[in-house]
């Protein structure tokens, strides 16, 4: 047993929150009130290897693992969880490619990713389809040597900027097993039919770009089913047994952000004649911030870890994606707390905090699908 | 063109209220976080700068622990070729001892520039590049802002009080302590940091320098560190503009300022 991480690992712990406090801080409050973006600093972080670090280094990735991608993940978060997410989510389903996309699929998407060159996403809830995937009713019909996908898919990350889409469709509607109806389709987002509406309004992260997809007679060629036609149910879950650890370590750096805020208020901050951290309502509230905090790392970080010593334990990753999540909502709340009304103002990075928190119990799986996972592995149903 | 950069490894101090150790004579350092102290950062990317423009290799030396050597990987993954890290062992370093010790292990290297920061962030001294010149025989220069070598000499900037510019030529082989500003350090990428798990990290202990005892004794002897006493005096004026200039005016004339 070794907790600590080697030197590679502490080194790019270092360079993610450099690069971060050097490039976010400005420019994350116009962000989030506009919710825009600039690409360049995507393009930048590109530049510097932090996107895809896990894509094999055959596909120009860094060929490290999922570990190291939650720590770049877990520093930028730290700085801003807005612009972390609108630069790291744009490999988002290249997990998906990377363990079952074609030698042709992986050369032509991974590369580009990697580079700067393309952004991708995937796409898979839809208006009457969300905790229950199964549902999804976006129909991909083989015709001669096409597929022709119709449909519509609803809160995809990146739909507006993405090159390729990849979505979970169904393809076996007859089929008896609810697990076997669907499969990945992966469509550049060029092709005829494809369309995309950016979603305004969100309540956090807002740098980050989401859409709701429509696709109308979408026709691309049979080599585009991205792994076994049926199997998109099982190609799923494995994705978000990668995704989910990602998840966990944006959740343990907005908690750490968000203690950080609450140090430096509490410190500065009289009331009744002495600082705010001088009382203990205050000091229990850092002490379980800081003990949650710690308790959900090492969580993902056994999570991270066992997935790439080849080990997937779902009910592992499914406990660490609802602790981690739940607890930066927790400490979020907190935080906002201690900072009183000022916390209440989008000048305090606290409010923003506390917004961009909420996601972390919806996407890749809502906090009671996780519990669900959860419960069936200790129950065995 | 070969160059030495020196770097040090400083804990951030910005935003803590330090506080005094156990023996009076240093501060608590355990909780603080470290980093590449900034001048030696400017340094580092001036000398990639000019092994990228003009060939040759960058060396990276600093002064310390294990935990010391994340500058020099620092260093390795944005572009220098090799780092050395000094072992100082239980020795007691002050600016003095620490130039000996440095140049114990340059003497013995191929240069045509040394590289230092001004000064380093945590006891500001800003005596380590000068007395390193000396010791080596250099020519030198300090608060430098511009290099450009030609030939073998090189046209330096140097900073000067009272926001002038002093431009100056400087035969090799020099010693520079380079300013903050002087370029824009580049981020560390993980190209770099992969990179830099293949380039020779080498540790060297003081036995290795040959260094005599009159070496490594120290010339500064702290005392005591103390917090500078909280002063009183503060006051605010209020009032309309025109009032609280003429305020000011007494105040400054009253307290010999203004005549």
């Amino acid at each position: 047993m070794d907790f600590t991480l080697n030197k590679e690992q502490q080194d790019i712990i270092k360079a993610a929150r450099e690069f971060a406090l050097g490039e976010f801080p400005d420019v994350a409050q116009e962000f989030d009130r506009n919710e825009s973006f600039d690409l360049n600093i995507w393009k930048k972080a590109c530049e510097l290897g932090f996107v895809g670090v896990f894509i094999d280094e055959k596909y120009d990735g860094a060929g490290y693992g999922f570990f190291e991608h939650c720590l770049i993940n877990e520093e930028f978060w730290a700085v801003d969880p807005g612009i972390g997410q609108a630069i790291l989510s744009t490999t988002f389903g290249s997990e998906i490619l990377g363990l079952f996309g074609s030698e042709e699929q992986k050369e032509l998407v991974l590369p580009q990713l990697v580079s700067g060159r393309a952004i991708m996403g995937t796409a898979i809830t839809e208006p009457d389809a969300g905790s229950d995937v199964t549902g999804a009713v976006t129909t991909a019909v083989k015709e001669g040597n096409e597929w022709m996908i119709n449909g519509s898919k609803m809160f995809a990350t990146n739909g507006d900027l993405a090159k390729y889409i990849l979505v979970f469709c169904l393809t076996d509607p007859e089929n008896p097993s609810r697990h076997a109806r669907h499969s990945f389709i992966l469509i550049p987002t060029d092709t005829p039919g494809y369309e995309s509406t950016k979603i305004y309004g969100k309540l956090g992260i807002r740098a980050s770009d989401t859409a709701e997809l429509s696709f109308n007679n979408v026709r691309v060629p049979v080599e585009n089913l991205v792994g076994r036609e049926g199997e998109g149910f099982s190609e799923l879950m494995s994705f978000f047994n990668r995704t989910r650890l990602h998840i966990c370590a944006q959740a343990v750096g907005l908690a750490r952000a968000a203690l950080e805020e609450s140090v430096r208020h509490t410190k500065q901050r009289r009331q009744f004649g002495a600082t705010l951290a001088s009382f203990q309502v205050t000091q229990f509230k850092i002490a379980e911030m800081a003990t949650h905090i710690r308790a959900a790392r090492n969580l993902y970080y056994e999570a991270a870890w066992s997935v790439d010593q080849g080990k997937i334990d779902h009910g592992l990753i499914a406990m660490a994606k609802w602790f981690s999540a739940e607890m930066a909502v927790r400490c979020s709340d907190e935080a906002l707390q201690m900072h009183g009304g000022y916390g209440f103002i989008d000048e305090y990075k606290v409010q923003r905090l506390y917004r961009d928190a909420k996601i972390l119990e919806l996407y890749e799986g809502t906090k009671e699908m996780e519990k669900t996972i959860v419960s069936r592995a200790v129950l065995g149903i | 063109m070969n160059i030495v950069v020196c770097v040090k490894r400083v804990p951030l101090t910005q935003e803590v209220d330090l506080e005094i150790d156990g023996t009076g004579k240093d501060v608590k350092k355990d909780a603080l976080a470290y980093v590449v102290n900034d001048w030696d950062n400017y340094a580092i990317e001036e000398a990639v700068l000019l092994q990228e423009k003009f060939g040759g290799t960058a060396t990276a030396i600093t002064i310390g622990t294990e935990d010391d050597e994340e500058v020099l990987r620092r260093a390795l993954a944005v572009g220098a070729d090799r780092a050395i890290r000094i072992d100082p062992g239980d020795l007691e370093l002050d600016g003095f001892v620490i130039s000996k010790l440095l140049a114990g292990v340059i003497k013995d290297l191929e240069y045509d520039l040394v590289l230092t920061g001004v000064q380093a962030d945590d006891d500001n001294c800003g005596m380590v590049g000068i007395m390193l010149a000396e010791h080596l025989g250099l020519s030198h220069a300090a608060v430098v802002t511009g290099v450009e070598p030609e030939g073998d000499e090189a046209t330096i900037k140097v900073e000067l009080e009272g926001g002038m510019d002093e431009v100056s030529k400087i035969p090799f082989p020099a010693l520079l302590s380079i300013q903050t500003g002087i370029n824009e350090p580049r981020y560390v990428s993980i190209m770099g940091i992969r990179k830099a798990g293949k380039k020779e990290l080498k540790v060297l202990e003081v036995a290795d320098l040959n260094l005599t005892e009159d070496d490594l004794t120290p010339r500064t002897v702290v005392e005591e560190v103390f917090l500078p006493p909280e002063t009183e005096g503060a006051e605010i004026i209020e009032g309309d503009a025109s009032t609280v200039a003429e305020e000011i005016i007494r105040i400054l004339t009253e307290k010999g300022v203004m005549v």
